[in-house]
């Protein structure tokens, strides 16, 4: 993967049985290398390029050997994974980690921040470019703790938002709980559900235990939220004290992903499922579905996806990077993975037949 | 060696655990009377983290699909981590089947 010239645009595809890497001049014709991590699942993935530099993070897990954070700063040459780990609960806290849900970094001006979701559900913070996090001990004794569930998936922090605007605001997501937001840098949570239905719970209106599948900032306006819920899609302007539900114009409003623009307010992505008790795309039409306008109207984009695709995009399976106009990438459960160099409205395929995509995220190189 | 007591006990270690520990498949550990397996996995830990790390998740806990064999026995059937390893006994690592 070595001497990749500036302006390359890299892709990291994490999935069940490994890492694979493709790059591009121009976003439509890809190379793709690996996998690394043979047989390792890789369900998440941090693109660091806070630094003037570019460092990779995955979060792998072995069936046999468990999970780990491994980092690398020559794209994919060469892997480093800290000796003790870079997420391990400490001998009282009576846990182990079983996955990586999703390593974020930090805003610009926060450099060497990076945030970690797992499994079980915790939220760890590393000031040393996730070589090294530390519990939020705060989220982990919260009081609603034995109000949170486990999903199909697990039960996990599979979304942390810090505000570019404001280090103490950062917002989490879990499955199930909800969303979760601190105003103090972490020292406390509070839920923030209102308006998010859980119509599996005898209360579909509980303060605690919606299913929020995946949640997204607005550039813009940093109190502007997007959710995707297990059924139910979702906008709040108020940093999540309440959401109003954006579904109408969508084919369902259940999925797994959203995404927003890197730059531009409102702009949102989303890739719709039938149901929950059907999980293909609607028809088996698979489609990216985008709003301009904060979910006042949807619009429909299947240009180069395939006629017929029954496969779900998992909640990370999916991802923007910062191009101008911004790329929109995603992969299926079928191991294919796409690519769009023009905000979603066509497509082109980066790979096919590889094992089940977890994971993808871009950057511009 | 006859008339010479055993002073260790070994451990092998499956290939694809080789390169965290230092590509070496035997590690002896020093043991002057038996030793638990728990103990066993501790002093390998000082020297080979990562490899402790694959074996045993952070409370100590043999992983689900990793397996250790004493004489042919998983020590699941004997006192688990507890059981106790004589001098020039051979602890098996082997990863189960699993995955798919």
């Amino acid at each position: 993967m070595g001497g990749m010239a500036i302006g390359e645009t890299v892709l990291a595809i994490g999935t069940k049985k490994g890492l694979w890497l493709a790059t591009s001049q121009d976003r439509t014709n890809w190379s793709l290398s690996g996998p690394h991590f043979l047989m390792n699942e890789i369900p998440s993935i941090g693109i660091d390029q806070r630094n003037g530099s570019t460092r990779l993070l995955v979060g792998a897990r072995s069936e046999h050997w468990g999970p780990t954070v491994f980092h690398s700063d020559d794209l994919g040459e060469t892997w480093t994974e800290p000796e003790n780990g870079a997420i391990r609960f400490n001998d009282g806290d009576g846990a182990a980690l079983e996955r990586v849900w999703q390593i974020q970094p930090d805003a610009a001006d926060r450099p060497g921040v990076v945030w970690a979701g797992c499994e079980p559900i915790s939220v760890w913070k590393s000031t040393d470019g996730g070589e090294h996090f530390e519990l939020n001990r705060a989220l982990w004794n919260h009081p609603d703790k034995d109000q949170w569930g486990a999903g199909f998936g697990g039960a996990a922090a599979h979304s942390i938002l810090p505000s570019p605007h404001d280090p103490d605001t950062v917002h989490v997501a879990m499955s199930t709980g909800g969303v979760y937001r601190s105003t103090d840098g972490g020292d406390s949570w509070q839920a923030r559900n209102h308006g998010i239905s859980a119509y599996f719970m005898p209360d579909p209106n509980p303060e605690v235990g919606q299913c929020v599948h995946k949640i997204a900032r607005d550039a813009v306006e940093p109190s502007t939220l997007f959710a995707q819920n297990h059924h139910g899609v979702y906008r709040s302007d108020d940093s999540g004290d309440n959401w109003q539900s954006i579904a109408d114009g969508l084919p369902s409003d259940f999925g797994f992903v959203m995404l927003t623009h890197p730059r531009r307010t409102r702009t949102a992505w989303v890739v719709p499922i039938k149901a929950d008790g059907e999980r293909i795309p609607p028809d088996g039409h698979l489609a990216v579905h985008r709003t301009d306008d904060g979910g006042a109207t949807w619009a429909r984009f299947g240009t180069g996806l395939p006629d017929l695709d029954y496969n779900v995009v998992l909640r990370d399976a999916a991802a923007v990077d910062t191009g101008d106009p911004a790329g929109v990438y995603f992969g299926t459960r079928g191991g294919s993975v796409y690519a769009s160099a023009n905000e979603g409205e066509a497509f082109v395929q980066v790979a096919s037949g590889l094992p089940d995509v977890l994971c993808v995220r871009a950057a511009s190189l | 060696m006859v008339g010479v007591a055993q002073k260790s006990v070994t451990v092998v270690v499956p290939s694809l655990l080789a390169k965290v520990t230092g590509e070496q498949r035997e590690l002896s550990v020093p043991a002057s009377g038996p030793r638990s397996v728990a103990e066993i996995l501790d002093d390998l830990a000082g020297d080979y983290p990562v490899f402790n790390r694959r074996v045993r998740n952070e409370t100590g806990a043999i992983r689900r699909y990793v397996n250790l064999y004493l004489d042919g026995e998983d020590i699941r059937t004997l006192q688990g981590p507890d059981t106790l390893v004589a001098p020039g006994q051979e602890l098996l690592i082997i990863q189960s089947v699993a995955g798919g």
